[in-house]
């Protein structure tokens, strides 16, 4: 017989059907390993799909009630009285306006004990536009403005246990309450529990006496425009002149935006907690497949030796791994849907709007693709592993796979790193700290695979043969052929890594909070305190036994040069990188020779004192100095009410704006500003609640037009929110912990293959079942333990890089970690690896061979 | 009579750190179409290698195997598999059936793989024929040892292979089910005129058939 062509040897036929059949009739078999598998993707999809589904119904409902949460078309603002200049331009914006005043105030009743801080906002009648005014009794709204009378918050209303028809005093005015005030537009349990809003009519609002000199008081105009008007014309043709005239046009659109982007930024650190519930479930998908597919091995020499090609053999799992990914992402997906409607009950009032449930495809396709996508990445690797096995493994059982070539291996990984990038990316929309947090996550990686081979390494070198039988054994497991060291020391590492690392931010978290909690610093703010008052309220203050802490002076101005060019010549250019807000601010200053504990001083020279001639040397914070593109030297002229001024930048502060202090982002020298019309912010410490809310109730008797902020009452405020946001972090990390119970179950489970075989040996052998299972405990012990450890402390290690890092404070870790974590995960691995053991000890060891199929 | 298998100054060594162990050495033999043919020898004769080689499951450091008059030098490893899947059968030692496949659907396989419609059909036949029709749907964990050499001699015989490779089909059963087995292999073999090749090293076996090559130490016993 002669050779023929190796060409006309036809390829065999079985096609895609085949491969799908083949994919489910070896699945099959395998299905119940499969479905934990499955089990370890779908919390971590579920956990996305929610957040992501939420967000886009949160982002959908704020965007389609912006009219509502603005209560308008578009509002101009501003900060100071409009002259008549102003007034005439606003006449001139198409659309009908209705105006309103507001400001912080303290609000006391007449016969009522306590003071409260406020909003008073002067409305004009017919506000809002847009959204409902919900007051009771009901028929108040429509009335509101026609007679005097106010609507008082209904907290307010509840905690001084008001009644319509009571009395409240606002300044010089007391009027009678018209009803109380349940919801107005834009509306939120912060904003209400901060600055609860009292509306009184706007023409009541030059009664009060409350606007004086350093008043922080809004002029606002609220526009209606017929439907469909182009609204961004009217920005395009208005902003600028607006500009010019130190006022601002916001259109309903910003202000959903904005109020979007607020909302996103939570969502991101949501997502990135979800994030990592799913990379520990790939973990498992990557350790279960790995193990899988060693099994696989023989079959697939079978297959090979049978006629099926290296790409026949690779789609079988292939498929079988991606129906596996595709069930996990439906399943996910769905709970995720599900489960989105728990994060209302989870943050309660702090939503600006009402919810309108909605199923959006982006988050279900997200589910759905990251199942299938997650699973074959993760599997990729063990999965290309089949193409190299060779048939002739069915004639040598020990026949060794050749090792994938160190470029698959590396391209394969780099594969996983890009996706893992991609996808932070999408749910991060940083890519840089995408990037971060991608090669944060693959150096405890790497830390853990080194951990994990240096203890193979080490306990093979050092093996203490002197040990009995059965630790020895335990021991030997740990570096045997077919050991699970690697695999099962990076799933529990990781895993203790992460649950480890969300308690310790928790703490890093919670220590910056309680920093500002325990200073024995001020903690009643008093604002607006004129020139002329410093005296009266401090011997108001003294008597009561407090002391008066700070007494800072606040100069209001704008700037009128930058560098030597005029404000209006730069907004003309519009080549000009200076930042649009720092032409039109109303720049708060203070002026003092030193600097305080909040700023640092990052460049020039601090000056202390002003010699009395040339420009003054002042000290802008480092994001002003960023904004407006200025530097050290570089001239600034200010309009100090009407009086120009040339200074130069001297110094660049960094100003810790977090802490709860008075910063300042412009700070003149002593010898400069003491005769400009000047207000004062003086601050005192009162001990406790009683003493507080007295010293409030005389100020505000006395003082009408001074607002006192309580910081206790703030603080109260912002515990109770980072109280509701702690909640959806623990829920949301609640995820990663599950899984990562999952992912141990299924690497444990797994192991189980592995070490069937040798304890069914030792068992024909003769041991005892004692023995076997002091060996199982042994192994699992130190894996466990190790894995734990392991996690924890590098967990606690990037959490002190953080805390150094990023939040600058000292933080003193909580001991759940170390104390819980860990011996818990230990416990877990022990548990479940002598739970698999139990099996083999109980049943003949042929029938157990028959039964695990192997 | 035309050759089937052409095994020519065949040589295959193995690495183990610096040594190098020789296997096979200056192999060459060929069988006829439709004879019955022993490898025979002790254990570490390198019998299995030579199985391997001829059947395109290994590649040799030189020489050459033409298999159905295709050089197997000259095929990658998918060619060789679907010139398995088209012109050879196999019986193996530990029968090598995949476990999470029913009886039915590891005889079926090979036919699959070539993409027969009847493959389903042909299967129950053969299975039939090797007295397991009542035992189609059961896994070959259920099933025993002499059961799951006759699955496999079945699946052997579905593609209607030209040569059959028989590594030690009876070295895992007992003498009584060994010769049931050989019984069996040799009528289907009869009955489909295909080309034997067995390797064992239970002479009376070899005995049974028209050529007999000994091995030894890598070598051919002349």
């Amino acid at each position: 017989m002669g050779s023929r062509h190796s060409d006309q040897i036809p390829k065999n036929q079985a096609g895609l059907l085949w491969l799908l059949q083949m994919a489910w009739r070896d699945g099959r078999a395998s299905l119940r390993r499969l479905l934990l598998f499955m089990s370890s993707i779908v919390l971590g999809i579920a956990a996305l799909v929610a957040i992501q589904n939420f967000g886009m119904t949160l982002e959908e409902n704020i965007a389609g009630q912006s009219r509502e949460l603005m209560g308008a078309d578009f509002l101009v603002d501003m900060e100071s009285e409009p002259d008549e200049a102003l007034r005439d331009t606003i006449a001139l914006i198409p659309g009908t306006y209705l105006r309103e005043v507001n400001f912080a105030s303290m609000l006391s009743f007449p016969d009522r004990e306590g003071t409260r801080l406020v909003r008073i906002r002067g409305v004009e009648p017919g506000f809002p536009f847009y959204g409902e005014l919900t007051t009771r009794p009901e028929a108040a709204a429509g009335a509101f403005g026609k007679a005097p009378g106010a609507l008082v918050d209904a907290t307010v209303m509840t905690q001084y246990a008001l009644r319509p028809g009571d009395s409240v005093t606002i300044g010089n005015l007391t009027l009678p309450i018209a009803a109380s005030l349940v919801d107005a537009p834009g509306n939120t349990q912060v904003s209400t529990s901060v600055a609860p809003a009292i509306w009184i009519p706007y023409d009541q609002i030059a009664a009060t006496g409350l606007i004086q000199v350093g008043s922080r008081v809004e002029y606002n105009y609220y526009f209606q425009v017929p439907e469909g008007t182009d609204l961004g014309a009217i920005y395009d043709r208005w902003d600028a002149v607006l500009d010019d005239a130190n006022a601002d046009m916001d259109l309903h659109t910003d202000t959903s935006d904005r109020l979007g982007r607020r909302y996103q930024n939570v969502g991101r650190f949501l997502k990135l907690v979800a994030f990592i519930a799913l990379l520990l479930g790939c973990l498992g998908i990557a350790s279960s497949v790995h193990i899988y597919m060693k099994e696989k091995r023989a079959s697939i020499a079978i297959l090979k030796c049978l006629g099926a090609s290296r790409r026949q053999s690779l789609l079988i799992f292939l498929f079988q791994i991606a129906g596996i990914g595709l069930l996990g992402g439906i399943v996910g997906t769905g709970l995720g849907l599900v489960l989105q409607a728990v994060f209302p009950q989870l943050i309660g009032g702090l939503l600006p709007v009402e919810l309108q449930w909605s199923t959006h495809w982006e988050p279900v396709a997200l589910g759905l693709v990251l199942g299938v996508g997650m699973a074959l990445l993760f599997g990729l690797l063990p999965l290309l592993g089949s193409w190299f096995v060779s048939p002739l493994a069915v004639l040598r059982v020990a026949e060794r796979t050749p090792a994938m070539s160190n470029r698959i291996t590396t391209a394969v990984l780099l594969l996983i790193f890009g996706v893992l990038w991609g996808v932070s990316v999408l749910l991060l929309e940083r890519p840089l700290r995408a990037l971060w947090f991608v090669l944060g996550l693959a150096a405890v990686f790497l830390v853990l695979a080194l951990i994990a081979w240096g203890i193979m390494w080490g306990v093979r070198r050092y093996f203490p043969h002197g040990w009995g039988f059965e630790a020895r054994q335990g021991l030997l497991n740990l570096f045997r052929p077919n050991n699970q060291t690697l695999v099962l020391i990076l799933a529990i590492g990781i895993g203790t890594f992460l649950i480890s690392t969300l308690y310790f931010t928790q703490d890093m978290l919670l220590a910056r909070a309680r920093m500002e909690d325990d200073r024995p610093a001020a903690n009643l703010i008093l604002l607006d305190v004129q020139a002329g008052q410093q005296e009266s309220v401090a011997a108001q203050i003294r008597p009561t036994g407090m002391e008066v802490l700070e007494n800072i002076p606040i100069v209001t101005m704008r700037l009128a040069s930058i560098a030597g060019r005029t404000v209006e010549a730069i907004r003309a250019d519009s080549t000009s990188t200076i930042n649009q807000w720092i032409l039109s601010h109303e720049f708060r200053v203070t002026y003092r020779d030193s600097l305080i504990p909040s700023e640092v001083l990052q460049e020039g020279e601090w000056a202390s004192s002003y010699a009395g001639t040339g420009p003054v040397p002042v000290s802008l914070s480092d994001n002003v100095a960023r904004d407006a593109r200025v530097t050290i030297g570089d001239t600034l002229v200010f309009n100090v009410q009407g009086v120009l001024m040339d200074t130069y930048v001297a110094s660049i502060r960094q100003v810790d704006w977090g802490r709860m202090q008075l910063n300042f982002s412009v700070v003149f020298p002593p010898g400069v500003l003491e005769d400009a019309p000047r207000f004062h912010v003086m601050t005192t410490y009162a001990p406790d609640t009683d003493s507080s809310a007295r010293l409030q109730q005389a100020l505000v008797r006395n003082f009408p037009n001074i607002t006192v902020l309580d910081i206790r009452q703030i603080l109260d405020v912002i515990t109770d929110i980072l109280d509701k946001i702690g909640w959806v972090i623990r829920f949301m990390a609640f995820f990663s912990i599950l899984t990562g119970l999952i992912v141990l179950l299924g690497a444990v489970r797994t192991s189980k293959y592995q070490r069937i075989r040798e304890s069914v040996l030792l068992r024909t052998l003769g041991a005892q079942g004692r023995q076997i299972l002091r060996i199982s405990a042994m192994e699992y012990f130190f894996l466990g333990a190790i894995g734990g450890l392991m996690g924890a402390v590098l967990a606690l290690l990037a959490t002190e890089l953080l805390a150094y890092g990023v939040f600058e404070v000292p933080f003193t870790p909580s001991w759940v970690p170390f104390g819980v974590v860990f011996p818990v995960i230990t416990l877990l691995v022990l548990g479940i690896g002598l739970a698999n053991s139990r099996g083999v000890i109980k049943s003949p060891p042929l029938e157990v061979l028959r039964k695990e199929g192997v | 009579m035309s050759n089937i298998l052409n095994v020519t100054q065949l040589r295959k060594s193995y690495h183990s750190g610096e040594k190098t162990l020789t296997v096979l050495d200056d192999i060459t033999f060929s069988v006829e179409a439709g004879t019955r043919f022993a490898i025979v020898g002790p254990s570490g004769s390198g019998k299995t290698t030579l199985l391997g080689l001829c059947a395109g499951l290994d590649q040799p450091d030189s020489g050459g195997v033409s298999l159905c008059g295709e050089d197997l030098g000259t095929l990658d490893e998918d060619q060789c598999a679907a010139l398995r899947n088209r012109e050879v059968g196999f019986i193996f030692q530990n029968f090598q059936l995949l476990p999470t496949l029913t009886a039915l659907e590891n005889v079926s396989l090979p036919l699959e793989l070539r993409g027969d419609k009847a493959a389903a059909t042909t299967a129950k036949e053969l299975l039939t024929k090797v007295g397991l029709a009542e035992r189609m749907d059961h896994y070959p964990s259920q099933l025993s040892g002499g059961e799951q050499q006759r699955v496999a001699m079945a699946r052997a015989f579905s593609n209607s292979p030209s040569l059959l490779f028989a590594d030690e089909p009876t070295g895992n059963l007992d003498e009584d089910t060994g010769s049931r087995v050989i019984d069996l292999l040799f009528n289907l073999n009869a009955e489909a005129g295909t080309t034997l090749v067995i390797v064992t090293h239970d002479m009376d076996l070899a005995r049974q058939c028209d050529r007999i090559l000994r091995l030894k130490g890598g070598r051919i016993l002349e």
